[in-house]
């Protein structure tokens, strides 16, 4: 069991407790965060510091088959960012794509202690548990692909939606993963083998007779009755393509009231005319969400530099590998989902990664709601998550992305509102973009805030003018009560745990399951679902249906 | 005076050495340079434990020994000058930026992989993967020499983008695979599938040679701009046949599964 602690002096800020930049103590004991604890707790004077609850993202690429297969791909982007070991910590590798453990240590030195993992196919759910077990510091979750699983679009095309419901909850279940997982629904079966195709429109029926849309809303009603704590992780279709905002709005409508989180909304928010050039649309989308509290998104920003296209979207992938003409991976996961990996590189000068950049910063700079409107880069498909400081930097510091704005392509900058936008973020406001507010989205209810009961994963930060500075090097970083970094060393080290849920399903489902299995999976029914035996410390969150 | 090594203890297991270069030798005593860390296997040991030091560093280096178990002499130096009296093991020269390198012996595999600048010359035979690119990079050497007066194995100039590789002897399969740019010279005989997936750049062979059939034969000329580098290659001690000199050179282009813009000038004789 983790000391008792007790932080004074710091300027905390936890917006889900209406706390913005009081000086006030944090008390903890147990891996939780407590009203008092005895005098004789571990003091941590942070007099100059500021306090927030520990980072969470709500997307990115970590663990997994897909991951793994960039790393291959990509031994040049290792062999230049090599990350030692400490006394505390193993060694590994960096670069756009790091290894398991400098993925949890890297994620730690930014001061962010939860990450969920945004896209994995059921059948690559183990290898995903086993890379997590090795990723340290960091809680971490993933989200199963569902939307083109064959065996759930054909139980949709014969309308048996009972057995839908129960089919996801069984799904879920199999792989102990936290939410539903949507890739440009509809679009990749076509893609991988039949015509090479793709589909364009929201209501293009494709040859299994089904729309996205009506995938996407059979996933809403699912998730939603089922009570999931994240509801559908939704990546549009149409994605990069000029003039999808209008799928994207299409998506959002198709949702009613009910709730989903729009992945990565930056590469889904572009006007103009399809084949040429895209314009900003960040306002209309931006206005949308701001107006639909049911919904929630992440910005997917993109920061100029290197980059790793990570995508279950397997058509757009390769229209990426037609631009960069380099070397990339193509895989087709059985029934489930399709996969693309295209090293990548944004570039100041050109016109279509100047407006992605503007776009991103758009959505955040218009949104009036920052509690839905998540800080991501889609890491590392925008850029790494190590780019977050600077991205932080520029939302609260305008000279800062006014001198940025100077460096980009002026064409893209005319095309866009960016540079008659003078807001500037303030330090609660970040701790709502990239804490309270994904804890929230997500159904954390144990996350992103310092409130009695909360899991103690805090970060401390020295006050600094220059905020790139401030939040690439906490001083502090406590994990459920451990002190992981203190005074900016790794002092010990730790595993984290797993975040995962487990809805109720009926048994009988797995006997309509199975033969579709033994008919067209390469592997037998029984050795794929994940038995408990790859669960290393887990939590699992309540859903609406489970037993209290 | 130039400081000396001399390899007193042959190794178990290769050395890794990048510590024996003119950029971290520089102003450090000899009790310093005696200190410095190679990796004997994974245990760090001191210099010492294998060279013996003398002399004063005045800008070169000059080693003594079998030094074909020691890896990474010379890797990213920027200047001054490193003989080696035998032969040398892998990665000699990696991404040098500058300086001269000089191997009376003959040098291993991964001969100034990624290098920017500078020249290595070979007096014997070189391995595998002269003047490459790491595996994984798309970018090879990007400037600078490599005369080896033997033979070199396979993949030379693999990804290269700019300087110039000449063999005096043969060279083995795959010669200027995926080249980007740059030009190879080979005086001896070229193995198979010679510039593979080339974009662009030159590869130059006094012999015939069975090319791939994404190579076409455009003409025969003379071009002007060989005479220069025989010239220059004879004035470094290479054999260079005078007929080389008037000789017309077939030019096929290729690769066709790439850009087509590269270029391999075969001699056809007077
Ligand atoms: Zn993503």
């Amino acid at each position: 069991m983790s000391a008792a602690m007790r932080i004074v002096n710091g300027k905390v800020y936890d917006p889900a407790n209406n706390i913005d930049g009081e000086i006030k103590d944090i008390c903890i004991k147990d891996g939780k965060i407590v009203d008092s604890v005895d005098d004789d707790a571990i003091v941590i004077n942070a007099q100059g510091m500021v306090i927030m609850p520990g980072g969470v993202d709500i997307h990115c690429h970590i663990a997994g088959p897909k991951v793994n297969a960039a790393r291959k791909l990509q031994p040049e982007d290792h062999r230049h960012d090599v990350h030692p070991g400490t006394p505390f910590t193993r060694s590994g590798t960096g670069g756009t794509v790091p290894s398991t453990f400098a993925t949890g240590y890297r994620y730690a030195t930014l001061g962010y202690t939860t990450a969920m993992e945004a896209a994995v196919t059921p059948i690559g759910a183990r290898h995903t548990l086993e890379e997590f077990h090795d990723t340290p510091v960091i809680d971490k979750g993933f989200y199963v692909l569902l939307g083109e699983n064959i065996f759930l679009q054909n139980l949709l095309r014969e309308k048996r939606m009972e057995e839908f419901d129960q089919a996801v909850a069984w799904w879920v279940n199999a792989t102990k993963a936290y939410t539903v997982k949507l890739v440009n629904p509809g679009g990749d079966e076509p893609w991988k083998g039949k015509k090479n195709s793709n589909v364009s429109d929201i209501d293009e029926k494709t040859d299994e007779g089904l729309s996205p849309r009506e995938i996407i809303e059979a996933f809403i009603v699912s998730v939603n009755k089922q009570g999931f704590p994240h509801p559908p992780h939704i990546h549009c279709n149409n994605l990069g393509h000029s003039g999808n905002y209008k799928t994207t709005l299409e998506t959002m409508k198709t949702a009613g009231d009910m709730r989903a989180h729009i992945a990565h909304i930056q590469f889904h928010s572009y006007g103009g005319e399809l084949g040429k050039n895209p314009v900003s649309k960040a306002a209309e989308i931006v206005e949308y969400v701001d107006n639909h509290p049911n919904i929630t998104c992440d910005v997917g920003q993109v920061m100029f530099g290197k980059s790793t296209i990570m995508t279950a979207d397997a058509p757009l992938a390769y229209v990426l590998k037609g631009h960069t003409k380099g070397k990339w991976v193509n895989a087709d996961t059985e029934c489930e989902s399709g996969c693309g990996i295209v090293p990548f590189q944004y570039q100041e000068h050109v016109y279509m990664h100047t407006l992605q950049w503007a776009i991103g910063l758009e959505i955040f700079l218009l949104s009036k709601d920052p509690w839905r409107v998540i800080l991501s880069t889609d890491h590392p498909n925008g850029g790494s998550f190590m780019n977050y400081p600077k991205l932080i930097k520029l939302l609260m510091d305008k000279s800062f992305r006014h001198e940025e704005m100077k460096r980009v392509n002026q064409k893209a900058l005319a095309n866009c509102s960016l540079r008659d936008l003078e807001r500037e973020f303030t330090l609660n406001e970040i701790a709502i973009i990239t804490r309270a507010g994904p804890a929230r989205a997500l159904g954390l209810s144990n996350k992103g805030h310092l409130g009695n009961g909360a899991d103690a994963d805090i970060t401390i930060y020295d006050e600094m003018e220059d905020k790139e500075m401030m939040f690439n090097a906490p001083r502090y970083v406590i994990k459920s009560g451990h002190a992981i970094i203190d005074n900016h060393e790794f002092k010990t080290d730790f595993i984290g745990k797993l975040l995962h849920i487990s809805p109720e399903y009926d048994k009988k489902i797995e006997e309509v399951v199975q033969p579709f299995f033994e008919s067209y999976y390469s592997i037998e029914f029984s050795n794929y679902a994940v038995d408990d035996s790859y669960l290393h410390d887990h939590e699992i969150i309540q859903t609406g249906n489970a037993k209290a | 005076m130039a400081l000396k090594l001399n390899l007193h203890t042959q190794p178990d297991v290769p050395l890794e050495a990048d510590c024996i270069s003119p950029d971290k030798m520089q102003s450090l005593s000899k009790h310093e340079i005696e200190q410095l860390i190679i990796f004997h296997g994974n245990r760090q040991v001191p210099l010492k434990d294998f060279f013996e030091c003398s002399g004063e560093f005045d800008g070169e280096i000059n080693i003594d020994g079998d030094l074909s178990r020691i890896k990474h002499i010379g890797a990213a130096m920027s200047f001054g000058k490193i003989t080696i009296s035998g032969s040398v093991g892998i990665h000699t020269g990696a991404a040098m930026t500058g300086g001269e390198i000089i191997v009376e012996g003959d040098a291993s595999d991964w001969l100034g992989p990624e290098m920017y600048g500078g020249k290595i010359t070979v007096k014997g035979n070189a391995g595998h993967m002269v003047g490459s690119g790491y595996r994984g990079s798309t970018i090879g050497m990007q400037g600078g020499e490599i005369i080896v007066h033997g033979n070199v194995k396979n993949e030379t100039g693999h990804v290269m983008r700019r300087g110039l590789i000449v063999v005096g002897g043969n060279s083995g399969d795959f010669t200027g695979v995926n080249m980007v740019a740059g030009t190879i010279i080979v005086l001896g005989e070229m193995g198979i599938r010679t510039g593979a997936g080339m974009k662009r750049g030159s590869i130059v062979c006094q012999t015939k040679s069975e090319l791939l059939p994404t190579f076409t034969h455009s003409c025969d000329y003379q071009p002007l701009f060989l005479q220069h580098y025989f010239k220059y290659l004879k004035s470094i001690g290479l054999a260079i046949n005078d007929s080389l000199f008037n000789g017309s050179f077939e030019r096929w282009c290729g690769d066709s599964v790439e850009l087509n813009r590269g270029e391999i000038l075969l001699y056809a004789g007077k």
